[in-house]
């Protein structure tokens, strides 16, 4: 079982390498959607400052379900899915193993990133780890919860729109308690309660995104 | 011992074939024939247990198929219409990938003799885009050789785009994994020099 998980993660993860152009527009997106703030909303400091927490959010969770559409696309194009499918391994074992080695590709690079950004917006610095630590745990689950999104709409014409339309409205619980922990954490209330409900959210969804998105793999290949 | 019942099969709001059904003992081989479209290609998937049939069900070794899913998958090989081969993966690294992902422990050294034996020597470390329609299928087809203990092998076109010599090559591979008590299904418009000829199922006879 751990041999099928580790050939699928590195597998995924020397495809993330030999196509790293993909994973840098993905940090490019990150980067430059948090530079739009300042032009929009205008470079007063204490201004950026008290929207920062939620701007960098808000951006991390658009990058991350911008290339949300590619976790399964080519494999299912090229016929590795129903290779995969007809393992006698588990699908969620599998599963599991993409959605990590996407993470590692897509979330951890936007997470390195993030306190630079910070410092961009005049985020005090007080809150630099709160916000690192509240990605670290909600951009897996919105990877989780995109994936079985991906899953569902796989081969389904728009999909990657349709995809936004399913999985956005499951990113707000994250969203909320994500900038809310920076925030409270800055504000001096402490930022514990927060980042427990992320963890607990963390772990059902590893518990039970896999199995539903192996579910719903079965049902796209259908 | 592989036996289909009943087996109907429905494509978007299309029945394509209904009341189908075959029974294979070890060490036989079945073609399936048909014109296009005829649900060739979806027959063998519900074989495998990739789709769902509307009606009916499979059998493998007296048990249904859908009951006993990963045992069944262990002890079979299905090998698609699409090759699934990464283009920015070597061929072998594919194919060590499609072992692995499949359950199966093989050395590299396994793969490697399994690339040259089907002709791809020269290709071992290429990236998969740069190989012919014909290359690439016998990059798929490798893992036939390293597959001898899966019983069932169920093979969607093996002998499109391949030169005279392999499909010669994989027909001899064919008939051996028979003669060692091998079941082998699969679809194809070619004919092949078998040691002995494959029994003919027509979907076309039950076709809506």
């Amino acid at each position: 079982m751990l041999s099928a998980f580790l050939a699928v993660l590195r597998r995924d993860l020397l495809l993330a390498w030999r196509g790293r152009a993909d994973v840098l527009v993905t940090l490019a997106f990150f980067v430059i959607v948090v530079c739009l703030f300042p032009f929009g909303v205008g470079a007063e400091p204490n201004q950026l400052r008290a929207i920062a927490p939620g701007v960098l959010w808000v951006a991390a969770l658009l990058a991350c379900l911008l290339s949300l559409h590619r976790l399964f696309a080519q494999d299912y194009a090229d016929g590795t899915l129903e290779q995969l499918l007809l393992s006698r391994e588990p699908a969620a074992v599998w599963v599991m193993a993409k959605v990590l080695a996407f993470w590692l590709s897509t979330g951890l690079p936007v997470i390195a990133v993030a306190p630079a950004m910070a410092l961009l917006l005049d985020l005090e610095q007080g809150g630099l780890p709160v916000l690192v630590l509240s990605l670290a745990l909600g951009t897996p689950i919105l990877t989780l919860l995109g994936a079985v999104g991906a899953a569902l709409t796989l081969g389904l014409r728009g999909g990657g729109m349709l995809l936004a339309l399913l999985v956005l409205p499951l990113f707000v619980p994250v969203l909320i308690f994500g900038a809310g922990a920076v925030e409270a954490q800055l504000s001096g209330s402490g930022a514990v309660a927060h980042l427990l409900l992320l963890g607990g959210g963390l772990t059902g969804a590893i518990a039970l995104a896999p199995w539903a998105c192996a579910a719903a793999l079965r049902i796209s290949t259908d | 011992m592989l036996e289909a019942q009943e087996l109907a099969c429905l494509k978007g709001d299309r029945l394509l074939f209904r009341d189908l059904a075959f029974r294979l003992q070890d060490g036989e081989m079945l073609r399936i024939a048909g014109p296009n479209g005829v649900g060739k290609t979806s027959l063998l998937r519900l074989v495998t247990g990739l789709a769902l049939p509307e009606a009916g069900e499979v059998r493998w070794r007296g048990h249904c198929i859908r009951r006993e899913r990963e045992a069944f998958h262990g002890e079979l090989l299905y090998l698609g219409h699409a090759p699934a081969l990464n283009d920015l993966l070597s061929p072998l690294e594919n194919l060590r990938f499609a072992c692995a992902a499949a359950g199966d422990h093989v050395a590299a050294e396994h793969c490697v003799q399994a690339l040259v034996r089907i002709g791809l020597e020269n290709q071992l470390d290429l990236p998969a885009r740069v190989l012919s329609q014909g290359q690439r299928r016998r990059v798929g087809l490798a893992r036939l050789f390293l597959s001898a203990r899966r019983p069932l092998w169920v093979l969607d076109e093996p002998f499109t785009a391949l030169d005279v010599h392999a499909v010669a090559d994989l027909a001899a591979t064919l008939s051996e994994h028979c003669a060692a008590g091998g079941i082998v299904m699969m679809t194809t418009h070619q004919d092949a020099p078998f040691a002995r000829p494959p029994a003919v199922l027509d979907v076309g006879a039950f076709a809506c």
